[in-house]
């Protein structure tokens, strides 16, 4: 593989929908062997990006260059050699797990007999071989999922698109799929994801773009994120008063940085357990304290003012 | 065909492969019910030739069409049930079918992301639409053989004829589907369909109704796709079908053209 | 001042299912009434004046026009009753689950059952009674005894849908549905004595198209648009109707019963 040009290259690239600006000129560049992740809340422009990367939306502007070619005018080229899971399954229900497989390959014009074998391997892979006579509709959510990573790597391809691989799974499942994930990029695969969860982003991204408002607010690995809009450790209080307002000002001595929430307020210092002590020295009694090391939901949130889960 | 309507596009055998790669998908979804449904769709037609060309045909006697030639009313009326099966099953196939595919199972959405492009999509629908109809079509003819309703020749002669009537409607059908918002919107087209099937000179010659009315109904696809079988598995002579033949093609092209380019709008969002 | 009471369990239970599927055709009607009465009427033209004009001696005695309009009253009302027990049964039971929506009030199966008949019944009425008023328009009508067709209507209504009801509910996939087009309803019309009368029919076939409901309420509306005498006894007639009626309904409900009580 080629490991001196970025395989997905992209300067100031636009979407519009109409008089919306769902994607609003990022400039993003993937490596071959990365995992790559778009960390951001409900519509930042994650969905819209991987769809302009996966060549199934032509960007409004800016450039875009994924395997060296152009995604408008190479589509079926540069389709050939990507994997892509979408946002929502859409398996085929009138096949069976196998079939879904077989026909996909199909697609790319894989041979039967190569596509046989590779969804036999794929089956193996994402644990679905005892199901794989039967139909789509009956399998769980994580099953489906699976299922369609599957599918997407069916094609053998240098890049696999994830759009949210793992929203809607119960946490077993969710874990699955993430183990998943993991054994392929250590393998080798160039993985992109999206995601709003962080504990997903830290998992599997060697680096990522916080991305808000269809702009990127930051990016780097998830630890130097962190290092750079963050404390090491949060502390986080509960008060039972109608408003956690009225004790943030007293707070605000203690750490780095305090961010008052609807339901809590988020002191970020170096040593969360110093602090605790601190705020027990000036006679306030939270009804809850947590100590916990800086996540990327801090970061976004310190950058964004927002949560990333709301 | 293929580079006659996309200009574009190069690597025609490349776009070929993909198609038939959408045409096999259909062949692996089919199941014991589906295959039932599938296989007995030629009694349709069957049905109605036997009730209305004989039973009432019993009633009616011959019928001198305006060549001049003097038919039974059962081989009048053969070849416009021929053309009309042509029509629905093509349009079974590329409306309810397709926009079922298209707006509730997100297949095409799955299709996209691979190197097939959406008119390999509608030429891939469309080829499966015409094995199926291809099928109906040879059957139905073996049948009037079978019943002295026409000669093997002529036959023959009807069944690339039938199979470029599937075609273009199942052509017209895909483009009607991307302009469809729900299923409510079938049941207009459904009964539009059933109004061809009455007026279109199948069950009366076109030359029955008044003036205006003769006018609107010669237009038509269908009344062009019955006169078109009908003169080449009863009528005597003449070259008027050859202008059948024009108009189907175009409708064809127009079809699939418009098809392809609202399907790659809706898909590539 | 008032006390919020438990409202009463509703006298005829049936009617409140009425109720709600009337509710929902408030919507789609419009669709519905093009093809349930715009497509026969043009049926009417089509094949009574059209391929009537053809037949020159007309069928006993009456012309091709004014003996065709019966038979089509029958088979609009039996393409009716069906369609509505088709796909809104299976879709009420497989898609949208709205029969376990009401299994879970007061409701009992029968009344689940009664209630959707009920509005298969009202949307055949209707159909039915807008094709007699064209007809009577058009005068293809040659008594006034074709009144007598609404009851009858509502008899074959019944003796299809009821059966029809225990079919889709016990179908495991909408493609049966389509079979039962294939294979029954679209015979039934093209057969039991609408477009040309059964006695043209070789033997065999003939006492088929007699075992259908269609043919005996085709016979019976025949003799009541043209003021005649039908050709079976009218009793037997409505017996047998009213067998497959009851026999449909009893079937119906059973399925039903299995279906929703888990």
């Amino acid at each position: 593989m080629n490991t001196g040009r970025p395989l997905i290259q992209a300067r100031g690239l636009v979407k519009r929908f109409g008089d919306f600006t769902a994607v609003d000129g990022i400039d993003v560049e993937v490596s071959a062997g990365e995992a790559f992740g778009f960390l951001g809340p409900n519509g930042a422009g994650k969905s819209s990006t991987m769809r302009m990367v996966g060549c199934t939306s032509p960007p409004s502007g800016g450039k875009l260059r994924i395997l060296g070619m152009d995604p408008v005018r190479d589509g079926p080229a540069i389709r050939a050699r990507l994997g892509v899971c979408p946002q929502l399954d859409n398996l085929d229900p009138e096949l069976t797990v196998r079939e879904n497989l077989t026909t996909y390959a199909r697609y790319f014009g894989i041979p039967r007999r190569v596509a046989r074998a590779r969804a036999t391997e794929l089956l193996d892979f994402v644990q679905l071989s005892d199901r794989a006579d039967s139909k789509v509709e009956p399998l769980s959510g994580g099953m489906k999922r699976r299922l369609t990573i599957a599918r997407a790597l069916v094609n053998e391809p240098d890049i696999v698109l994830l759009d949210e691989p793992t929203t809607g799974l119960d946490p077993q499942a969710r874990h699955l799929v993430w183990e998943r994930l993991f054994r392929l990029k250590q393998q080798g695969v160039t993985l992109v994801l999206t995601t709003h969860y962080m504990d997903e982003a830290e998992q599997l991204c060697d680096r990522l773009v916080v991305m808000d408002g269809g702009r990127i607010v930051a990016e780097g690995s998830p630890r130097a994120l962190i290092e750079r809009h963050a404390t090491r450790e949060v502390v986080e209080l509960r008060f039972a008063a109608e408003s956690q307002e009225a004790f943030a000002g007293k707070l605000d001595a203690l750490g780095e940085r305090v961010e008052v929430l609807p339901d809590r307020i988020l002191v970020y210092v170096p040593d969360g357990d110093a602090t605790v002590a601190e705020v027990a020295a000036l006679g306030l009694h939270p009804t809850n304290v947590l100590v916990r090391r800086s996540s990327l939901e801090d970061v976004f949130l310190h950058l964004t003012g927002r949560t990333l889960v709301d | 065909m293929v580079t006659l309507v996309l200009p574009r596009l190069v690597d025609v055998s490349a776009a070929s492969r993909r198609s038939a790669s959408v045409t096999e998908r259909n062949v692996a979804a089919l199941r014991s019910v589906y295959w039932l449904l599938l296989v007995s769709g030629f009694v349709e037609p069957l049905l109605y030739l036997l009730s209305i060309g004989v039973g009432v045909g019993a009633l009616i006697g011959d019928l001198t069409l305006p060549s001049g030639a003097v038919v039974t009313y059962a081989a009048f009326v053969a070849p416009a049930m021929l053309a009309s099966s042509a029509m629905t099953g093509a349009l079974a196939e590329t409306t309810f079918n397709f926009f079922g595919k298209m707006k509730y199972m997100k297949l095409y959405d799955g299709v996209i992301a691979t190197p097939v492009q959406p008119f390999e999509i509608a030429l891939g629908e469309l080829a499966w639409a015409m094995l199926r109809g291809s099928a109906y079509s040879a059957a139905f003819l073996v049948v009037m053989v079978v019943m002295d309703l026409t000669t093997p020749v002529r036959a023959l002669a009807a069944f690339p004829a039938a199979v470029l009537v599937g075609f273009a409607f199942g052509a017209v059908g895909m483009a009607i589907s991307t302009f469809m918002r729900s299923w409510q919107d079938f049941d207009l087209m459904s009964s539009a369909q059933f109004v061809l099937f009455l007026f279109s000179g199948t069950f009366v010659p076109a030359e029955a109704y008044p003036a205006v009315l003769r006018w609107l109904v010669e237009v038509t696809p269908l009344y062009r796709a019955v006169h078109l079988i009908r003169a080449l598995t009863v009528d005597t002579g003449g070259w008027s079908w050859t202008l059948d033949v024009l108009y189907l093609l175009a409708v064809l092209t127009a079809g699939l053209l418009i098809a392809s380019r609202r399907m790659g709008r809706l898909l590539y969002k | 001042m008032t006390q919020l009471t438990r409202p009463a369990l509703p006298r005829v239970p049936a009617l409140r299912v009425l109720e709600y599927h009337l509710v929902g055709y408030r919507r789609t009607w419009r669709a519905g009434a093009f093809s349930s009465f715009l497509l026969p009427t043009l049926t009417v033209l089509g094949f009574g004046l059209g391929v009537g004009a053809y037949i020159d001696g007309g069928v006993g005695g009456v012309s091709y026009l004014q003996w065709i309009v019966g038979g089509l009253l029958a088979s609009t009302a039996l393409q009716v009753a069906i369609a509505e027990s088709t796909w809104p049964v299976f879709g009420n039971l497989q898609w949208q689950k709205i029969y376990f929506g009401q299994r879970s009030s007061p409701l009992r199966v029968g009344d689940i059952v009664a209630g959707h008949l009920a509005f298969v019944l009202f949307r055949v009425l209707t159909a039915v009674i807008a094709f007699l008023l064209v007809t009577g328009v058009l005068g293809a009508l040659r008594s006034p005894w074709a009144v007598l067709t609404v009851p009858v209507a509502a008899l074959l209504a019944l003796a299809v849908a009821a059966p029809t009801f225990a079919y889709a509910a016990s179908v495991d996939s909408d493609s049966w549905l389509a079979m039962l087009f294939r294979f029954a309803v679209i015979p039934m019309t093209l057969f039991a004595g609408v477009f040309f009368p059964v006695e043209s029919l070789p033997l065999g076939l003939r006492w088929l198209a007699y075992v259908t409901p269609l043919w005996h309420a085709v016979d019976l509306c025949r003799a009541a648009v043209l003021g005649v005498a039908p050709a079976w006894s009218v009793a037997g007639h409505l017996c047998y109707l009213a067998a497959w009626a009851a026999g449909g309904w009893l079937l119906a409900r059973r399925v039903f019963a299995r279906r929703l009580v888990v």
